[in-house]
């Protein structure tokens, strides 16, 4: 660890984390549409590019769907790229999200996770970024502001890295995380921007034999976006899939050498594991969440329960091994998921961490608990309520319901 | 701009020379009016250029994968982002220049799209695109109706053409609305500069690119594309079409220029002999998108087109003399 750099503490929301992180990562082009609880970020970054701090073209696009668009047609042109957006503007953006992933443009964009109409909600829960976990972006979770700055910086090495070539979503809670004021520590201008390095470009094959940078150049064009019809549509989604697996040690690999000169690392960069070694009963969470479970998890320990956490903080592409490993000696899960998926067999971590365990040898219980929706407040009384259930279902080797709501009037 | 990027180098023999960058090979129908109006753009750049195509008839013909008419950079990602993409493609390009990193002095940016991509789904995008004031050319293809997935009414479609969501019936005889006069919404946005061509008068067209390319800021260009298989017309009579559009000022020529309004030569000489403006049924007739309306019970609809494009061509006059 002697390499970790001296780095200076800031105080900073989310938000204003997110705006001063991509600041430092140079971008060269930011496309945005305000919304809350997002609005901060293209706030502070307006305040950068009027005050000549960046070199970035700042486009205030009139939608989301217009905001995508230009991020990745500036993208292939060669540019690096940020947005930031939530709730219905990530909804908007639905059909570039799948266009943007399949044009394998590294974009990044930072989601404040806020609920989705109707009702209409500004607050904060996971429905907006879960709704769109199939659409090729690779889906990182922070559990606090200091998160989220770290989070940015490595997401624009790991959406460029030339096994990846995949756009990242990077999810921080609305308000919880987004409007919550911490002390950051940053790592200075230029190591941040040694750290993120010059975006390179895979160079392809030409329609002349030449080999060039996959973007569009004057020099040696290439059509991008074509249609493809059923002769080669599914190739190229295999090869999208493909990228999506390799990000697993690409996200692996930045998180370590991040570690090496922020001395900050978030478990392995995929699932981040907290007192689970010996634990009869976990919680799985994704998000800021993780921060009370800790609490809960330190309380019951000192009581002798045998407690612990996992947090996936990589969702996609999902760490099936990882998330498998260090759940698969623990004897009933409970699974937290901030959205809903109606209709559905519980909500759509749930779907995922019960999927895997199913390949798992000893088969642990696993329950859902459907949570936080539209910003609903989780207390710790809660959470020890969810390890309660737990012990409850350890005791009698009975689940009376699988899936459950936490804080609902009923 | 040097010389010979300038309006005065296109000479036909120049313009011959010039090698294609929409080349052959597409997948076009026979007697495409809009592979005619890419074709004719193409030869108008004025030298490194960047393209961006909304989806639609060009877009599909043109980028089977793994084949493509495009020798120049083209990108495509959905039906509404023609001009969004400009914007980013354009942001990207200031940025390398700022960088040193663009290795062209000057690189320029078309997007196009057809009348679904501009008049419907993609008016929002190349609102915004404008009044942000990105430095492009929008060139619209207007067949006027959603030719490629087969022939749907657009707010591009003229009053009273059949097509399969504004079929000619017993109780409605085809699209009971206006053409919306999109080139004049352009120009409601004050831009610097805002034409109409139609690819018989293809010198006109060439120009007109060419202008749209050397302004500052964003140009928009409205382009006249007869589609014969959506227009049930003979595939051999589109060009004729794009005259006969212009001799009966259903679609007049002219250019705005920082809004100063000014008649085309084609639209000109009508103005100035009167006599010589054809009726509207010399160019309705033989298409059989227009075939209801020469039936004795639609008489009182034929007059009512006759009567809207005098009016809206009076407008345009007065308009132009204003000017």
């Amino acid at each position: 660890m002697k390499n970790i750099v001296k780095q200076e503490t800031m105080a900073l929301n989310g938000d204003e984390a997110v705006a001063y992180a991509a600041k430092q990562s140079d971008v060269d082009v930011v496309a945005a549409y305000p919304i809350t609880p997002q609005t901060i970020i293209v706030e502070k970054f307006s305040e950068y590019v009027a005050n000549g701090e960046v070199q970035t073209e700042f486009i205030c696009t009139e939608s989301e769907h217009s905001a995508l668009a230009a991020c990745l047609a500036a993208s292939v042109t060669g540019a690096r790229t940020f947005t930031a957006s939530a709730s219905a503007g990530l909804a908007l953006m639905h059909e570039m999200l799948f266009v943007t992933s399949g044009c394998r443009a590294p974009v990044v964009m930072a989601i404040a996770n806020r609920a989705l109409s109707a009702p209409l909600n500004i607050h904060g829960d996971q429905s907006d970024s879960m709704a769109q976990r199939d659409s090729g972006w690779i889906q990182l979770y922070v559990e606090n502001v200091q998160e989220v700055y770290d989070s940015i910086i490595q997401s624009f090495r790991i959406a460029e890295d030339l096994q990846v070539l995949l756009p990242v979503i990077v999810g921080l809670d609305g308000y919880t995380v987004s409007h919550s004021l911490e002390n950051v520590k940053v790592l200075s201008d230029d190591v941040a921007k040694k750290f993120v390095g010059t975006r390179e470009l895979p160079l392809v094959a030409t329609h002349e034999g030449k080999n060039a940078p996959f973007k569009l150049d004057p020099e040696n064009p290439m059509t991008m976006g074509p249609i493809a019809f059923p002769d080669y549509y599914f190739e190229f989604k295999r090869q999208q899939d493909e990228a999506m697996k390799n990000a697993l040690a690409v996200i692996q690999q930045v998180n370590s050498e991040y570690a090496e000169v922020s001395g900050r690392s978030y478990g392995n960069g995929l699932v981040d594991a907290y007192r689970l070694g010996d634990a009869e009963i976990a919680a799985v969470c994704v998000g800021s969440t993780a921060g009370t479970m800790k609490t809960v998890v330190d309380e019951l320990r000192q009581e002798g329960v045998k407690a612990g956490l996992l947090r996936i903080r990589t969702f996609r592409p999902l760490p099936v091994e990882e998330i498998r490993r260090a759940l698969e000696n623990v004897k009933a899960v409970a699974v937290m998921d901030k959205s809903m998926s109606f209709g559905g067999n519980g909500g759509a971590v749930f779907h995922e961490v019960r999927h895997v365990l199913y390949d798992a040898e000893a088969h642990p219980y696993v329950v859902d608990y459907i949570y936080g929706l539209g910003g609903r407040d989780t207390s710790p009384r809660e959470l020890r309520r969810v390890y309660g259930d737990l012990q409850r279902i350890l005791h009698t080797k009975r689940v009376k319901k699988p899936i459950q709501y936490l804080g609902l009037r009923e | 701009m040097t010389e010979e990027w300038s309006v005065r180098a296109l000479t036909t023999k120049a313009i011959a020379e010039k090698p294609d960058l929409f080349l052959s090979g597409h997948r076009a129908c026979a007697g495409c009016g809009p592979a005619t109006v890419l074709r004719l753009i193409m030869k108008a750049t004025r030298g490194p250029t960047i393209v961006t195509e909304a989806t639609g008839c060009m877009e599909v013909v043109s980028s089977i994968y793994p084949y493509t008419s495009w020798a120049t950079p083209w990108l495509h990602t959905a039906f509404e982002t023609a001009a969004a993409n400009a914007s980013g493609i354009e942001a990207a390009l200031k940025v390398m220049k700022k960088k040193g990193t663009l290795k062209q002095g000057q690189v320029d940016v078309i997007a196009i799209a057809g009348d679904g991509g501009t008049y419907d789904i993609g008016i929002q995008a190349l609102s915004g695109a404008v009044e942000r004031g990105h430095d492009f050319l929008f060139v619209l293809y207007d067949n006027e109706a959603y030719m490629n997935t087969g022939i749907q009414r657009s707010g591009g479609t003229p009053l009273g053409a059949a097509t399969t969501t504004s079929p000619a019936g017993t109780a409605i005889p085809g699209k009971l609305e206006n053409k919306k006069p999109i080139a004049e919404i352009m120009v409601a946005h004050e831009m610097p500069y805002v034409a109409t061509a139609s690819p018989y008068y293809w010198r006109d067209l060439l120009t007109k690119v060419r202008k749209g390319l050397e302004v500052n800021g964003p140009a928009f260009l409205h382009v006249f594309a007869p589609c014969p298989r959506g227009w049930r017309s003979d595939p051999a009579k589109s060009i004729e079409y794009s005259k006969l559009a212009v001799e009966s000022c259903v679609f007049p020529l002219w250019e705005s220029v920082n809004g100063q309004c000014q008649l085309s030569i084609p639209s000109k000489l009508v103005a100035s002999a009167p006599q010589k403006k054809k009726p509207v049924k010399d160019y309705l007739q033989g298409q059989g998108r227009f075939r209801h309306l020469f039936t004795p019970q639609n008489k009182r609809l034929l007059e009512e087109i006759q009567r809207l494009t005098d009016e809206r061509w009076q407008r345009l006059l007065k308009k132009c003399e204003t000017a």
